[in-house]
């Protein structure tokens, strides 16, 4: 249950005590504040070797290991392990709940200390740069000056091109994948249906549910499933489901699911409400749409990235239309403007936008080419098999 | 590229002669300077210069299989257009920007040479010279435009849209206020042709190397 991962998460846990608040956009603050993290391998002496991933809306911290709610591998094993591009026998590799989040980290679903009951959407609205605000102090904390690689996909690659903005002498390489510098209109669009769809559940009430012992399950459901094919692409979607038909040889002309595409949706569904919070949901997508990083630098978008010593790494997806090509490419021509030292490459592929978090050969390849030539320019020693 | 090729996008031609070509180009860098490479390819000229040169290699490549090649090889390349895509960069940028055997390529060879020139302090610009006389033969005796052994593609099949001889090229470089600082032309022997002698080059000239500056 989310709740309980919540208050007593299945990972290590840092408590900021109330008198070093954190800050927020908003103009609030949230203290004490919790944030709930993984790691994977070792920090080296000179503390040279720490990767931050950042999780996108509906991830978590659980990178690289069997999830304790889901019991499922973690999000990137193909990204993050023994041998993999971000290898954990070189890298020490962090990963945190977002602020806002579910598992673990301050969130909707977290108890407030000055009620002592949850939050709900007493929770002031957090922001990217909130998230990475908090995973700053957490990186503080953990002794860590320089990170040498920050990476993430979608609202992770937000925060990944936030940390650059924010913090450019603390991050030596960036890799922002199949993101965008700002939430498009249409990425908005499809947030605010899915929050109407969980404010819709009766369940839901007025964002109490965990005080009313209920759970708007209908309402995050659909919102997952209208959210889910966002994440695809026609391709995809066609050469998996076509218009197959869901375990009978013919439409039963009523409004089961005949269709696999559907039985499928419903299933993607169901399993989300398993283990994600519905408050949570709203507070990560309302993140994402106030995302606009060139509006700290008056509209100016290479005013953000203006004399970054970071060496980039920008990857976007062919058949992503979600964060399209040219969101990646925007943010490229800014980093080309600001003089700073940029790769990017578009991989060809029909996995749509959640292909950053699949095994796609070009982007395993570009990811270990990049954070390999990095990690020499870092000074970090080779790793075994650490070469493409 | 050896031989009259035209339509030479870095194949990787026999070994050395394609080393040799990367070579000249890279003789005229200056070491740990920066340096953009238009039409990268598969990195080699970078990777040769910054293995060599210590240069902060930069690049710009069209096809997506070459920029691949190059990030996976540490190198820093974004996929892009230099048709379209130098208006981003600032002014000043890099010491040199580098047009290897892409200028016959390009939709707009004048605007991408003042873009280059923007950018960069200098420009180095290689190219196949269509004034050779086994071209000028072709055309001239055929009534065709050149397909032979060296030229191997037609030409409603070449991506190369905008030939030029050495003499062209020069008078470009002079319509756009720029300075040649270094010529290199090859003979079809791949043997250096002594310099101050235009009209020899221009017809004797396989492959051309040019250093501009502003």
């Amino acid at each position: 249950m989310p709740s309980r991962e919540a208050e007593t998460p299945t990972s290590l846990v840092v408590t900021f005590p109330a008198d070093r608040p954190l800050a927020l956009d908003s103009g609030g603050a949230i203290a004490p504040l919790t944030v709930a993290y993984q790691t994977y391998g070792t920090l080296n002496a000179e503390k040279s070797n720490a990767v931050l991933v950042c999780h996108a809306l509906t991830g978590d911290q659980h990178v690289a290991n069997i999830h304790p709610v889901t019991g499922k591998p973690g999000w990137w094993g193909a990204m993050v392990g023994p041998g993999r591009p971000i290898d954990t026998d070189r890298f020490f590799v962090v990963c945190s709940n977002v602020v806002g989040g579910c598992l673990g980290s301050t969130g909707p679903a977290s108890l407030d200390p000055a009620t002592g009951r949850v939050y709900g959407l007493d929770l002031p609205v957090v922001t990217i740069r909130d998230m990475v605000r908090a995973q700053a102090m957490l990186v503080d904390h953990l002794g860590i000056d320089t990170l040498f690689c920050v990476v993430g996909g979608s609202m992770g690659g937000m925060q990944v091109l936030q940390w650059a903005a924010s913090y450019p002498e603390r991050v030596f390489a960036a890799m922002p994948i199949a993101t965008a510098a700002r939430h498009s209109s249409q990425n908005i669009a499809f947030h605010e249906v899915g929050r109407q769809a969980v404010m819709a559940d009766p369940d839901w009430r007025g964002g109490r549910y965990i005080d009313a012992g209920t759970r708007p399950e209908k309402g995050l459901g659909v919102a997952r499933m209208a959210a889910h094919v966002t994440y695809l692409s026609d391709q995809a979607l066609h050469a998996k489901f076509g218009r197959k038909l869901q375990d009978r040889a013919a439409p039963t002309f009523t409004f089961d699911a005949d269709f696999q595409v559907e039985s499928y949706l419903r299933y993607q569904g169901r399993s989300f409400v398993e283990r994600f919070d519905a408050n949570s949901y709203l507070y990560m997508t309302r993140a994402m749409d106030y995302f606009d990083l060139a509006a700290d630098t008056g509209g100016q978008l290479a005013g953000a990235f203006r004399g970054t010593k970071t060496r980039f790494c920008v990857a976007s997806f062919t058949s992503d239309w979600l964060f399209p090509t040219s969101e990646s490419r925007a943010v490229v021509h800014a980093l080309n403007a600001g003089g700073a030292s940029v790769s990017f490459v578009e991989i060809e592929t029909d996995k749509g936008h959640d292909a950053f978090l699949l095994d796609v050969p070009d982007l395993i390849t570009t990811s270990r080419g990049f954070i390999a030539a990095a990690a020499r320019a870092r000074g970090l020693p080779d790793g075994a098999g650490a070469e493409a | 590229m050896s031989g009259l090729d035209p339509t030479a996008q870095r194949r990787p031609a026999r070994r050395e002669e394609a080393r040799n070509d990367l070579q000249l180009v890279a003789d005229m860098v200056d070491h740990g300077a920066r340096v953009l490479d238009l039409g990268c390819g598969d990195g080699a000229l970078l990777s040769l210069l910054a293995d060599t040169r210590s240069v902060d290699a930069r690049g710009l490549e069209l096809s997506q299989g070459g920029v691949n090649l190059c990030v996976a090889r540490g190198l820093s390349v974004i996929q892009g257009d230099a048709d379209t895509d130098l208006a981003t960069y600032p002014d000043d940028a890099f010491d040199y920007v580098i047009l290897s055997q892409t200028l016959q390529a390009v939709r707009r060879p004048k605007a991408v040479l003042e873009n280059m020139l923007r950018i960069g302090r200098r420009a180095i610009v290689s190219f196949p010279n269509f004034g050779h006389w086994r071209v000028r033969l072709e055309l001239g005796l055929r009534g065709r435009m050149p397909v032979t052994e060296t030229l191997p593609i037609s030409w409603h099949e070449t991506p190369n849209i905008h030939f030029c001889t050495i003499r062209d090229f020069l008078d470009l470089a002079g319509d756009i206020g720029a300075t040649i600082e270094r010529g290199i032309v090859l003979d079809r022997h791949g043997r250096v042709m002594k310099e101050g002698a235009p009209a020899r080059w221009n017809l004797f000239g396989q492959q051309a190397v040019f250093l501009l500056r502003r």
